[in-house]
């Protein structure tokens, strides 16, 4: 019967996992096709993956619209957050339901309506676009963290600040901000990790310049090889880092 | 740097409820005035309308003289010691205490020098590094204390203070707080419910009720003479006996007028009224005193608390005269 509970725990893992597992194995792969049998250890499809100057470019593309939609979703969810958190407004409730609703609506519906939507305006397809779109998505979740995050502890503290003589952007500052460390540090790290992985809304909202999902896709439209396991294990490492900084972060109180 | 209150006929609702109804009092430029009263009675809103967390719908603060209307909690001359504490659990020491004259862009050098002193003040020399964390209830109320003196208001507002801390603490914190006042010379306006502290510590108490001031006075005097029933009652334990034109449950009494003769526990002695005499039902050593509940013969239903010296235990059932050296009749 113990042994049975191992075996299941087991099971479950391997489901959870066997995948990656393949991914990142076969990216090692001494031969020209990721599937078994194995052929023996090679750093060829990392060499052939870091020369890559398209899929570098993409590299950086994400770093980059990871890092700065998340900072402005953070920056947008925070304030929010304080806002709704420390003021009495009428419909409050309706407020913070509306600003959580986009985690409901699907990437692909957000992705068609801020295509037509920059249509209309005449905004050009680029990064921007995808930055503006992951906005969108992670705006909510910096917002629930943060929101969760704010106790009267903060709110006493607040009070202090502003007693001795602080302005309301050095009460934020100075006092909300550190005091949330945590929270915004978690909150960033999710967005950072969402916007890294996201492919729907970066597929159809960036046109020239693309991001590294996009990148791989195409990759991936000219068949099998262990170069995209590669590229994949890569982008996986990177996201097992943000999201084990933000775990790290969260715990440091 | 001190100044006077005046506050002028503030009225102040909270939907359909009164917090403060008209209420008026001038506190002088140094005094440690207390405001007492169950909670609920207004003296926290009253606080928070001096410190500008709240506006008063009607009537007027001057501190110093200058009107506050519109003045926020950062540009007034008042700072807050918080019942919470309220410090800033990032910083320091040093930097909680300098957090103030940091907002007023004294340089950091001065500053610390300045968070030193007032960490010294009240007994937490060479802490400054600390965090608040490390520190007991106690020390982090010095804390939040020294950090609201730093800037050195002319008005410094105690939101319960001591609340939170446990008797003896809160009696060892009470004289020291009163000697702190002394020497800053700062006006200190004191919210708290209990009237033990407000005697403790209080130049001049403000009882308070129901969103109106019901008596103001030195401890002495609100206790010995209160103004009304509610402060009579608030102050400490009290005997009441209801009086018609000098008729009572006891009898004809010696009294002029009708309302409610008031006697405290303690007031019974040799000399004085005479209330006729009681019947012992039970005692209790307190330690100080020995309190006795005592059937007067002339209406046995009543209740009387009796505090006796030390030494005097009448047995149970046995008989003891009733005179008051201390009373009043104060109005329904």
């Amino acid at each position: 019967m113990r042994a049975l509970v191992w075996v299941y725990l087991a099971a479950a893992y391997a489901f959870i996992f066997l995948p990656v597992v393949v991914l990142v194995v076969f990216s090692f792969q001494d031969g020209r096709l990721p599937v078994p049998p194995f052929q023996g250890v090679s750093f060829q499809w990392y060499a052939k993956v870091l020369g890559d100057r398209d899929l570098m470019a993409a590299l950086g593309n994400s770093a980059l619209v990871a890092g700065v939609s998340s900072a402005v979703a953070l920056i947008l969810g925070f304030l929010a957050a304080h806002g709704l958190a420390r003021s009495v407004l009428p419909g409050s409730v309706w407020l913070r339901g509306l600003l959580i609703a986009p985690m409901t609506v699907s990437y692909l519906i957000i992705a068609l309506g801020l295509l037509s939507l920059f249509n209309q305006m005449g905004l050009r397809l680029s990064l921007l676009t995808a930055g503006i779109g992951h906005v969108v998505i992670n705006l909510p979740l910096c917002f629930a963290i943060c929101y969760a995050a704010m106790g009267d502890h903060q709110k006493a503290a607040e009070r202090a600040a502003r007693d001795l003589g602080a302005s309301e952007f050095r009460v934020l500052w100075l006092v909300s901000a550190p005091m949330l460390a945590p929270a915004l540090g978690a909150a960033f790290f999710l967005s950072v990790t969402f916007s890294w992985d996201e492919f729907i809304i970066a597929f159809l909202l960036t046109r020239f310049d693309v991001t590294l999902p996009v990148e791989i896709w195409s990759m991936l439209r000219s068949g099998l090889s262990p170069a995209t396991n590669a590229v994949g294990s890569l982008v996986f490492l990177v996201s097992v880092v943000a999201v084990v900084g933000a775990e790290t972060v969260r715990r440091r109180t | 740097m001190t100044a006077g209150v005046s506050v002028q006929g503030v009225t102040q609702r909270y939907g359909a409820a009164l917090a403060l109804d008209n209420v008026s009092l001038e506190i002088a430029a140094g005094e440690f005035v207390v405001l007492l009263g169950p909670s609920g009675c207004g003296k926290t809103t009253l606080l928070n309308i001096l410190g500008g967390f709240a506006e008063p719908d009607a009537g007027a603060v001057l501190i110093g003289g200058r009107d506050m209307a519109g003045v926020g909690p950062k540009d007034r001359p008042t700072t807050t010691v918080f019942q919470d504490y309220a410090l800033f659990p990032h910083m320091t020491l040093a930097e909680n205490v300098g957090f103030g004259l940091r907002m007023r862009g004294v340089p950091a050098v001065v500053r610390g020098g300045r968070a030193a002193d007032m960490l010294a003040l009240v007994g937490l020399e060479g802490r400054g590094a600390r965090r608040p964390h490390e520190l007991s209830g106690g020390q982090r109320q010095r804390v939040a204390l020294a950090r609201a003196l730093a800037v050195e208001p002319q008005v410094l507002l105690l939101d319960e203070p001591l609340g939170a801390l446990d008797l003896k603490l809160r009696r060892a914190m009470q004289d020291e707080l009163k000697a702190i006042q002394r020497r800053v010379g700062t006006t200190f306006v004191h919210v708290t419910h209990d009237q033990e502290e407000a005697m403790a510590i209080a130049d001049r108490i403000v009882v308070m009720n129901a969103g109106r001031i019901e008596d103001v006075g030195p401890p002495r005097q609100v206790y010995l003479t209160p103004r009304s029933l509610f402060s009579a009652g608030f102050m400490g334990e009290i005997n009441k006996i209801p009086v018609q034109n000098g008729v009572s449950p006891l009898g004809p009494l010696d009294v002029a007028g009708s309302g409610v003769l008031c006697v405290r526990p303690e007031a019974f002695g040799d000399t004085g009224l005479d209330l006729g005499a009681g019947t012992v039902l039970d005692t209790a050593f307190f330690g100080a005193y020995v309190r006795v509940h005592v059937a007067p013969r002339a209406a046995p239903k009543l209740r009387l608390v009796v505090h006796l010296p030390q030494g005097a235990v009448p047995d149970v059932g046995a008989t003891i005269k009733l005179r008051a050296v201390t009373w009043r009749v104060l109005g329904a």
